[in-house]
């Protein structure tokens, strides 16, 4: 039954998800002098409740019992390989791990906030200027984004002010710093707070991709490296590297949360409301089809179904959610990889990480439980524009990184010893002990690209607790990233070699490898709902407007036309910043199509 | 229950001691009843801003703290004090005619603010801070007047009646109490207002000594409980200290070294009051709620004339100046856990509070040199400990910072010698506390909040 009288002032913006994108969205829009609801399906958290010191560092209970990530039982998806398999659902999470409860995967995240490389935003024709169109592999739906780097890099700069991230800055304002990645992008500002410390594993990485020729730079951090307020007033304290971030509320204050850095803020203003456990089912539109009138949501507080009413709808989910609610809603059309029409699901893409070990003599201490999990040192030599991808045959980039994050004793011990060591007894023990005390992880981290028969639609079978159609996730790996990731790790064996590794273990995506959903991956999923210039092959514009409902703007990575090498939360938070000034400068004057089809 | 209804319900509880209740009683001289009056209705229409200025005055009052309750409304009264002889409930001062002060004229809201007599010529309890008040200026009280009666909406409900039994219920000796204790108006404004020619501190003293009524828990109390000094001039006891309260130490905030704000700038008084934080040291106890409800509010001006004002409060007692020693420090960096308190410390307290003690700016606050690690009771300092504490949301600051509590942690050796250890350490060179303190102050302690009540970032 619906009840069509809660709640009793219609607000002018609904904002579904209490995450990232949607806190804000909200932040922007109360600021704008609207009245903004958002709705979260899970429940509050804070500092002082997950977070609080010791009760929060419990590996069982965070990351084996996943504390803080989506509870399948309600609601997952369905995972196949290829279109001519049938699906099954995802009943334990694993390889991507989204979030629940206010704050999103933002409260549970690492930390690691990077911005984009300019060619990023211009794939397609960065690809076609520099290697031609046969460069492109058939069935790649390779796009660019429609927007500069120049246009988005002030709502970078906001994004980093707001996360309070550390970092070091290469050229700002044209000036070089002769520090940072020389291969980033001229910024208007640095950094607000210095990078993170090097842990000794990132020094010796420094040391020997220097050595053997690579350009390391800090890990741009959104781990406050000292104390920090924000711009919004909100403060954070200065991590202690304990190792406890991804999976994990931070007892310090000092991983960048829209719990931490926007939601005290937001939560001081009357205009805002936050209904927790309100799981959205559908927006709802007018008889044209054309105009959002609100949401309807499950109180599951009460088990009882509700509408809200609004004249501006933000759907700033979980990836995986933005694009099952414009289906289950029934705005723009499904995509069918057949026919390559419609744009609903269509380039759903994801991102490769390989960690390979390197080993140091005996008088060398990794120290692998202290970490940070957005610091460290990493090379972009992979992954920036400048890179002649013609002769390694790959488009895309993978930045390397030694990015120790705190290696838990649950952790340690289920993967500890490398492929081939044994898997119990004395030999094992030894083994673990060994690699606790004097190994480390150097990553690789490929951007994935799209392809006509990797998609989201909707599954014919399978069902969620609310009787909605589950989304169904068609994927695996590609030759490209294949390609690209064995290009690159090869070039890890020659900085282990660089560093007097006493033994490396490298690890690479093998020829015709598939996509497992049993084994963790990255929580970086993106597009579905993308961003573009066409709405035959996008289906939101330039401002991240819906092309069908010029009323709801889809906020989050499900608009990246294709995967990056980067971590996406500082791209989406700047496509959040920026799909909101756009909105207050133009929007609000004059409602309806920010671009015209 | 929030601290804030721990702290001001305990606030008042010695002013309602028992003792003083019966001796009273026995001296034994009834009070004159006066006339009642009748406000008059007044329509006439209001200077430009003197609702605002009133409820200004209202913030520099403090009048919610006491008159409104968190789930009635504004102003209605209704709060509970739990005292030793029955629980009191705070009055309803909304403009309801019957219920609240919706007929009381402006000279008899003056005489209850500022004298402690109620309409019906009754006294209050000491409870409302009328010693204080009666500083408030004739302007003052008249916007005071305006706001509360037509700034704010009458609430026709009545707080919950008074607990106490007869023969300590009754009232008429606390007009002794009145009468030995509590200043005329004209000798009350003469004294506070005459002692700086300088416009600042003269405005300083009249918002600490006057609507801040600061020494009602700064200020020591006689075995009558009345504060032993009301104004600077009173000399040296004036604010240097006052009792436990709900097993917080009220500290000093005069000029003292190290238990004073003697080392603390004008700007970290400002920072500490407008935001509950400071460089210097963060709000906790019965000071949070002083902060939430009024100080956070003040002008920019006032913030500064009141730290004006205190810092030229000289020292009550002499203090060898704390100068920080490094030594712990550096025995924490070599890893040196020898001294009792030293492991718990770096398990516990060094990831906010740093091996130097320094803690960090206004996030995490120090506690080396920190005047309320110093005091000669350790009464907050094992509190703290063991129950937590949070800073709270504010316009000002709205970040919220919450300190675990460590009772179902540590035991109440390791308690004992933890802090023992911060009080030792840095050159702070205070005297160590004892298991049997720690066992009593835990034994005694509210109960921790809920996590509803925990702030949310």
């Amino acid at each position: 039954m619906t009840d069509q009288t809660f709640p009793s002032a219609k607000p002018d913006v609904v904002v579904i998800g209490a995450g990232w994108a949607g806190s804000i969205m909200a932040k922007e829009l109360t600021e704008a002098g609207l009245n903004v609801t958002m709705l979260e399906r899970g429940h509050d958290h804070s500092t002082a409740v997950e977070g609080t010191y010791p009760g929060s560092i419990d590996e069982l209970r965070g990351a084996i019992r996943k504390r803080l990530f989506q509870k399948l039982a309600r609601t997952s998806l369905t995972i196949r390989n290829r279109p001519d398999q049938t699906a099954l659902p995802y009943r334990q999470l694993a390889a991507f791990l989204p979030g629940e409860g206010v704050g999103g995967a933002g409260l549970h995240w690492s930390g690691c906030h990077f911005r984009v490389t300019e060619d990023d935003l211009r794939l397609r024709s960065a690809t076609i200027e520099r290697y031609g169109h046969k460069f492109i592999p058939k069935d790649m739906h390779l796009q660019d984004y429609g927007i500069s780097y120049k246009e988005l890099e002030p709502f970078f700069d906001k994004a980093e002010k707001v996360f309070g991230t550390s970092g070091e800055a290469s050229s700002v304002q044209g000036t070089k710093t002769g520090r940072g990645n020389i291969f980033a992008p001229d910024r208007s500002d640095h950094f607000p707070l210095p990078p993170m410390a090097d842990t000794f594993s990132a020094s010796v990485f420094r040391q020997a991709a220097s050595d053997a020729g690579f350009h390391p730079y800090s890990m741009p951090a959104a781990n406050a490296s000292q104390p920090y307020t924000n711009p919004y007033g909100c403060q954070m304290g200065p991590c202690n590297f304990c190792g406890y971030c991804s999976g994990y509320a931070c007892y310090l204050y000092s991983k960048a949360s829209p719990n931490v850095n926007i939601l005290p803020a937001l939560r001081q203003d009357k205009r805002f409301k936050l209904i927790t456990q309100a799981q959205v089912l559908e927006i709802m539109l007018d008889d044209t089809r054309k105009k959002a009138t609100g949401v309807r949501y499950i109180d599951l507080k009460t088990e009882s179904e509700r509408v809200i009413e609004a004249d501006l709808v933000i759907l700033s989910a979980f990836q995986l959610h933005n694009v099952h609610l414009m289906l289950t809603s029934g705005i723009g059309q499904p995509y069918d990889p057949v026919s390559q029409t419609g744009t609903i699901g269509r380039n759903f893409t994801y991102q490769t990480i390989t960690s390979s070990r390197v080993w140091l003599p005996e008088n060398r201490f990794t120290n692998q439980f202290v970490g940070a999990g957005g610091g460290g040192v990493a090379i972009d030599d992979f992954n920036h524009s400048g890179l002649d991808r013609g002769k390694a045959g790959f488009i895309g980039g993978s930045p390397v990184w030694v990015n120790q994050a705190g290696l838990k004793p649950i952790a340690a011990a289920q993967n500890s010893g490398g492929k081939d060591a044994p898997r119990w007894g004395s030999a094992y023990k030894a083994a673990m002990i060994d690699q606790y005390k004097h190994s480390f992880a150097i990553d690789a981290h490929g951007s994935n690209m799209a392809y006509r028969d990797v998609y989201l639609d909707l599954d014919p079978t399978w069902r969620n607790a609310y009787g909605q159609p589950m989304l169904r996730m068609t994927f695996t790996w590609k030759d490209n990233d294949i390609r690209m990731n064995q290009y690159v790790v090869k070039h890890i064996g020659d900085i282990a070699q660089a560093m007097g590794a006493t033994k490396t273990s490298l690890n690479s995506l093998h020829p015709g490898q598939l996509f497992d959903s049993r084994i963790y991956q990255t929580t970086h999923l993106n597009g579905g709902v993308i961003l573009g210039n066409n709405p035959k092959t996008s289906a939101l514009n330039r401002y991240l407007q819906s092309w069908d409902v010029s009323n709801l703007f889809v906020i989050g990575s499900s608009a990246f036309p294709q995967g990056m090498g980067y971590n996406p939360t500082g791209l989406v938070a700047a496509l959040a910043y920026w799909s909101a000034y756009h909105i207050r400068q133009t929007y609000l004057r004059n409602p309806g199509p920010m671009v015209h089809a | 229950m929030s601290l804030f209804l721990r702290s001001t319900s305990t606030k008042r509880t010695f002013f309602l001691h028992p003792l003083l209740m019966v001796g009273l009683g026995l001296l034994g001289i009834m009070a004159a009843a006066l006339p009642a009056q009748t406000a008059q209705a007044d329509d006439a229409p209001l200077p430009a801003g003197l609702i605002e200025e009133g409820h200004y005055q209202a913030i520099l009052g403090d009048c919610a703290a006491c008159h409104t309750q968190p789930g009635r409304p504004a102003y209605s009264g209704g709060m509970p004090f739990k005292l030793p002889i029955g629980t009191i409930y705070s009055t309803n001062i909304s403009p309801d005619p019957v219920h609240g002060i919706g007929r009381y004229t402006e000279a008899e809201f003056a005489r209850a603010v500022q004298l402690g007599i109620r309409k019906d010529g009754s006294a209050l309890y000491p409870a409302m801070p009328y010693p204080s008040y009666a500083r408030l200026s004739k302007a003052d009280i008249h916007a005071l007047y305006v706001y509360f009666q037509r700034g704010v909406t009458p609430q026709p409900v009545d707080p919950p009646a008074n607990g106490i039994i007869w023969p300590l219920s009754m009232r008429w000796p606390l007009h002794i109490w009145r009468w030995l204790f509590s200043p005329s108006i004209q000798s009350a404004q003469h004294r506070t207002n005459n002692q700086f020619s300088d416009p600042v501190l003269a405005r300083g003293a009249y918002l600490v000594e006057g609507p801040g009524h600061c020494g009602a828990c700064h200020s020591p109390r006689s075995i009558a409980l009345n504060e032993k000094a009301q104004t600077a001039k009173d000399g040296p006891l004036f604010l240097s200290g006052g009792g436990v309260v709900e097993q917080w130490v009220v500290p000093s905030i005069r000029q003292e070294n190290r238990t004073g704000l003697g080392r603390w700038s004008e700007q970290d008084i400002v920072d500490f009051l407008r935001t509950g934080r400071a460089r210097t040291g963060a709000s906790f106890g019965g000071m949070t709620p002083v902060i939430v409800h009024s100080a956070h509010a003040f002008k920019d001006d006032d913030l500064h004339a009141i730290a004006r004002y205190l810092m030229l409060l000289a020292p009550a007692r002499k203090e060898t100046p704390w100068v920080y020693d490094p030594s712990t420090a550096d025995m924490l960096r070599r890893a040196d856990m020898s001294q009792p308190g030293a492991q718990t410390y770096m398990d516990r307290c060094a990831a906010c509070h740093r091996t130097d003690g320094a803690g960090y700016g206004t996030v995490f606050p120090p506690l080396a040199g920190n005047p309320v690690v110093m005091t000669d009771d350790a009464t907050s300092l094992i509190h703290i400990v063991l129950a937590g504490d949070n800073t709270h949301a504010l316009h000002t600051s709205p970040s919220a910072f919450t300190m675990p509590g460590f009772a179902n942690t540590l035991s109440d050796k390791e308690v004992a010698d933890v802090v023992s250890f911060i009080r030792k350490s840095w050159g702070n060179n205070s005297k160590g506390v004892k298991e049997g303190a720690v066992r009593r102050i835990r034994h005694s302690m509210p109960q921790p909040a809920t996590p509803e009540q925990l702030p949310k970032n």
